[in-house]
């Protein structure tokens, strides 16, 4: 403890900061790895790490948040970033899943189904692929995925068409590899059949 | 060719009289051994610095050109970087950032270009990654390298050769996705044992500024160690695990998952820097070269006017004494 606080006292000026659990525990992560790298290598500047370009996230908070902050991301864009809405439905490995504002923290894998957002102006539908939902303790929701599209965009005759054929190959597949792929094509069609028709 | 053999008969009808007429301006695009029988050796300087300044002249059309090829490259991918950005924050703020944590095997995965031109930045991460290196080998801990691209994996190779695990090249043949850049994942985590994953890469901050970083992947044991024994990961445990399978599975998909990720973001950052550097670093090569070609023009000049005016004075000292 005191040795944080002197490496923190030498390290930076002292400023008065609101104290953060996350940005204390960050900058002590950072300071430590700094320090060391200054022993063995003295002529080179430590590199930076994702944290320092990272805003702190806020630390949970007493009262209940009457909204959930969602932010949805994918490889190739971030869809909400600190959206504020009432709840969300995450497809989870077991069945949809409610998440209300304070939930329980929760580590949640997700397999391709339907995601739905509730907000006041209606109820936005997405169909996500596989990825993984962290819920935090400060009504923090974030969903990570690799595709997410939203349902009107997707055509059922193909969703159809596309199940039938993955499960033509289900049934011809020969070896352990074709049958897990036509396993994957047969449940994320259902799936895309099931989000269209419910 | 035939023009410049008339051009040649030309000027050897044209020799007997140049020397009774000094205003013939043809004399310096004679060929030089014209030139030397007829004046001396005193004018092939400028034939030689006429070269030197085609040549000049040529290499700043190249790299004006490689800037400008550079600069729309960059901003085709700028926007996706960008887009990406997104995609590590929610794993930080579950995991934190580790980048002290003590484990028994590092491998460092180090991004970098296929090309080269493009200033300084390979280097900077090469030295980055070596100094990690020494910074995770000692006495129990050992590290390795996993290399992603030509250069890096050209000056590594040099020294630390038996520390390389895996490398893979041409990642940019093909416009960079996550697919690949998730198969890409796939095979080292398949291949190469590891207790925590260090990535050294380029950050993008702007055209003329790109930050070395690295970020840490855990394995899932190392996840559960440290959560375990508090700290900073002390909350991992008051997460529910919500999944058909156990918590060690979904630890593992999730290790998995953070890593394709934080690729992804690095490839494309790094991608990005590369461009910016080699726009800047061809930015600064044609300002050089055209420097390099105002001193030519300037030395041609001087050596031309010379040599015209010890013709003058010869022309005229001659005909001073047949008349005088």
């Amino acid at each position: 403890m005191l040795r944080h606080f002197t490496t923190r006292l030498l390290s930076r000026s002292i400023k008065f900061r609101p104290f953060s659990t996350n940005v204390a525990a960050a900058s002590a992560a950072d300071d430590a790895f700094v320090k060391a790298w200054r022993s063995t290598i003295p002529n080179l500047e430590p590199p930076k790490t994702p944290l320092s370009f990272m805003q702190p996230r806020p630390p949970a908070p007493s009262t209940l948040p009457s909204k959930l902050t969602v932010n949805l991301v994918l490889p190739y864009s971030s869809e909400f970033s600190n959206k504020e809405v009432d709840m969300v439905i995450i497809p989870a490995t077991n069945g949809q899943m409610g998440i209300l504002p304070g939930h329980v923290s929760t580590i949640a894998e997700l397999k391709p189904g339907l995601l739905s957002v509730h907000e006041e102006n209606g109820v936005k539908k997405y169909f996500v692929s596989g990825g993984f939902a962290f819920i935090h303790a400060n009504s923090f929701a974030d969903i990570i995925a690799v595709e997410a599209v939203p349902i009107d965009q997707l055509d059922s005759a193909s969703a159809q068409k596309g199940l039938a054929e993955f499960t033509q190959k289900l049934s011809s597949a020969s070896t352990d590899l074709e049958r897990a792929e036509a396993q994957i094509g047969v449940d994320v069609y259902s799936a895309i059949n099931s989000a269209l028709s419910g | 060719m035939a023009m410049a053999a008339l051009r040649r008969e030309g000027r050897r009808f044209a020799t007997p009289l140049m020397s009774a007429n000094p205003a013939n301006t043809l004399r310096s695009s004679l060929l030089p051994s014209e030139e030397q029988a007829i004046l001396g050796v005193r004018s092939i300087s400028t034939q030689v610095v006429r070269n030197r300044m085609r040549s000049v002249r040529n290499i700043q059309k190249i790299t004006k050109a490689m800037k400008m090829v550079a600069a729309s490259k960059l901003r085709a991918i700028q926007t996706r970087t960008e887009n990406s950005r997104g995609l590590w924050q929610p794993f930080t703020a579950l995991l934190g950032d580790l980048p002290s944590v003590d484990v028994k095997k590092t491998v460092v995965v180090t991004v970098s270009s296929d090309k080269g031109l493009c200033g300084g930045i390979n280097s900077t991460s090469v030295k980055i990654s070596r100094a990690l290196h020494k910074l995770n080998s000692g006495p129990e801990k050992e590290a390795k390298y996993v290399v992603l691209g030509e250069k890096a994996k050209a000056q590594l190779v040099r020294d630390s050769k038996k520390h390389i695990e895996l490398s893979m090249t041409e990642l940019q043949k093909n416009p960079l996705n996550y697919t690949q850049v998730s198969v890409l994942a796939d095979d080292i985590l398949k291949n190469v044992e590891f207790d925590a994953l260090r990535l050294v890469f380029n950050k993008f901050h702007s055209v003329v500024s790109f930050m070395p970083t690295t970020a840490t992947v855990l394995s899932p044991e190392v996840v559960e160690r440290e959560a375990e024994s508090g700290g900073k990961l002390g909350d991992l445990d008051l997460y529910e695990i919500e999944g058909a399978e156990t918590k060690g599975e979904v630890l593992q998909n999730l290790a998995e998952f953070q890593f394709s990720c934080v690729l992804f973001n690095a490839v494309l950052e790094n991608a990005c820097s590369e461009q910016g550097a080699r726009m800047s670093a061809m930015d600064s090569s044609s300002r050089n070269a055209g420097e390099m070609l105002d001193r030519l023009t300037l030395a041609y000049n001087r050596t031309r006017q010379a040599s015209i005016t010890t013709e003058l004075i010869e022309i005229i000292s001659g005909a001073s004494a047949l008349t005088g």
